[in-house]
């Protein structure tokens, strides 16, 4: 039990630290927030026109929810990896702190930067005519959903942040990954269309899970032509979604501990 | 617990092939500046970072206030405070937003987290700057902030590891300030420094430290007696005359006279006492028959520095092939950091 509220104790003072850092890095929570806007835009007016339109532009959301959280992954792996370099991470590893706390501090920060570029993505989505068309408790449900899923994806971040050499490694090495994770799946076409094996791929991949679950959750409709796969994975979308969820926490928070206890700083 | 604060037995480390800690031995006696002495790579970080539980040895054992660093690291890092090389604040938070989030991590309740900082704000003269952003800061202000920050809890052992590289000469004079008070507050203070003159002030003991292994270890006075004792010198009229003076100086001490062309200096370690004064009297007999003119001649104790190249030197001469290696980081030494003792020399 105390080890318990050692952790929330060291873990809330970390995030408040980071919190500070990112208060005052405005331009840091900038790109989290213009990055998402300028998918909805280029994804919805440049493919929109050929992909259906109005219907098209609906129907992304989803996607582009999956999407947005999973790349602010990418703030975690950067966050951690300066803190290394610049010998923060050692001066909290000669404290008698808690061990998971510097990591738990910064995913558990970085998901105020997530909530900000979902409210900001939400908000763009409004203004090109998606819409919350579901009850309400399914929409709060669905962004708790896709919060818990950027949680989990913050500690794949987290675990690459400690294990980059550099901050330049880090920076691309935390970006590279997220391209094919978030493309090779239902996020924005049709998993049908795609050849095989990046079909299967796309169809067990929990970020089609998690946009089909939100879609599901918000409902919005698919539009005609692009036909969603059938597997178990598309039967039980928001399920399949937190199972994953759960099991990247628990193992890449594993991970991380591990690494953060051998980690030397450069 | 015994009397002492660190205790080191046959520590060992290697990075791959690299052996950075050869079988480290030390004892540090409690309240006391024990200065850890050696050049870039001799093992020195690596030895602090052991000691601070940053890394774990490969052999070998290290108990901080009578605490094993690898079997109960927590209770070590209760006991110990961490000032490294190169300052560790955050550059958004302000100076006291630093120490709060230390304090805080160290289990203090909100009111004793910012009592604390301010209190180290204000012996570290850093009050006017307190809410500022330690980006700001200058070189000086961000070591004495996070010199701060290693002293939040008090602890009975600190460590500092070169806390004054890098700084100019006014933060350095504060930096000595602050680790003569903490001695007189009863700390430990584990230094480690490439400056000798640093360690000649500061340190009641002294660790030379190179390829890994303490090479010897005592008092600033004990190091330079074991080591010759004293040194003679000549400076000669002009720098024809060097190779002549060289010849009568390695007649009459004991190992190859060290030459500052530029100052036409020689100076060769001598026995000390009546011998040191024979070799004086021989070596002003000769250089008179061999006819140079002398412009300055007298002893000299033995400098850190001396010891220092005396020590190494014994390590290359020992035989093993690789330990040549030795032999360019001597000559890289900051030497004109050793000469403290110059000024009576000649006189």
């Amino acid at each position: 039990m105390t080890v318990l509220v050692r952790v929330a104790r060291d873990s809330g003072t970390v995030a408040w630290r980071n919190l500070l850092n990112i208060r005052r890095t405005p331009g840091s929570i900038f790109a989290s927030v213009l990055q998402p806007i300028m998918f909805v835009l280029l994804l919805g007016y440049v493919f929109g026109g050929s992909l259906g339109g109005d219907a098209y532009r609906e129907f992304i959301m989803g996607g582009i929810f999956a999407q947005t959280v999973t790349f602010n992954a990418s703030f975690t792996t950067i966050g951690l990896a300066n803190d290394l370099q610049r010998g923060i991470v050692d001066r909290f590893r000669a404290l008698p702190m808690s061990r998971v706390a510097v990591m738990l501090g910064r995913t558990t920060s970085d998901l105020t930067t997530s909530v900000v570029s979902l409210t900001v993505t939400s908000l763009c989505g409004l203004a090109i005519g998606w819409r919350i068309r579901g009850g309400i408790l399914d929409a709060v449900l669905a962004y708790l959903l896709i919060l818990l899923f950027a949680f989990a994806m913050s500690w794949v971040g987290a675990f690459i942040g400690l294990t980059a050499r550099s901050v330049e490694v880090a920076q691309s090495l935390g970006l590279i990954w997220l391209f094919p994770a978030t493309f090779i799946s239902s996020g924005f076409v049709s998993v049908a269309a795609m050849p095989e094996p990046l079909a299967t791929i796309a169809e067990w991949n929990p970020i089609t899970a998690l946009a089909n679950a939100a879609r599901s959750l918000f409902a919005n409709p698919t539009p005609a032509g692009l036909l969603q796969p059938q597997a178990w994975p598309a039967q039980h979308a928001a399920l399949y979604a937190a199972l994953w969820s759960i099991g990247l926490v628990a193992l890449f928070m594993s991970l991380s501990v591990a690494r953060y206890r051998r980690v030397a700083s450069r | 617990m015994t009397g002492a604060a660190i205790s080191l037995e046959g520590l060992g480390k290697s990075f791959g092939a690299k052996k950075a800690l050869d079988g480290v031995d030390l004892e540090v006696p409690a309240g006391q500046v024990f200065g850890l002495l050696g050049p870039n790579g001799a093992g020195k970080t690596t030895t602090v970072r052991i000691i601070s539980t940053l890394l774990r040895p490969d052999r070998g054992r290290a108990l901080v206030a009578g605490e094993d660093v690898v079997r109960e690291p927590d209770r070590v890092r209760r006991r110990i405070g961490l000032s490294g090389q190169y300052a560790a604040v955050d550059d958004k938070l302000t100076g006291y937003e630093n120490l709060y989030l230390v304090a805080k991590l160290y289990g203090m309740r909100r009111r004793v987290a910012a009592d604390t900082a301010r209190d180290l704000l204000a012996r570290f003269h850093l009050e006017d700057a307190a809410d500022r952003a330690a980006g700001t800061y200058s070189g000086g202000m961000r070591r004495r902030l996070d010199l701060a920050g290693a002293l939040v809890a008090a602890p009975p052992v600190v460590v500092l590891d070169e806390p004054t590289t890098g700084l100019d000469p006014q933060s350095r004079l504060d930096t000595w300030d602050v680790v003569g008070e903490l001695v007189g507050q009863g700390t430990t203070v584990l230094l480690t420094t490439q400056y000798l003159e640093e360690a000649d002030q500061l340190a009641d003991r002294i660790a030379v430290i190179a390829k890994g292994k303490v090479i010897a270890e005592g008092t600033s006075d004990e190091l330079k007696a074991a080591t010759g004792g004293e040194r003679l010198e000549v400076v000669t009229a002009t720098p024809g005359e060097l190779a002549t003076a060289h010849r009568v100086l390695a007649a009459v001490g004991s190992g190859t006279p060290a030459v500052d062309r530029r100052a036409r200096r020689i100076e060769v370690a001598v026995g000390a006492g009546a011998a040191g004064q024979r070799a004086l009297a021989a070596a002003a007999h000769r250089l008179i028959v061999e006819g140079v003119r002398v412009l300055d001649m007298g002893m000299r104790r033995s400098t850190l520095d001396d010891v220092f190249l005396a020590l190494t030197g014994e390590v290359m001469d020992s035989g093993d092939a690789e330990e040549t290696a030795v032999l360019p980081e001597v000559l890289e030494w900051p030497r004109h950091h050793g000469h403290l003792n110059r000024g009576g020399v000649g006189a």
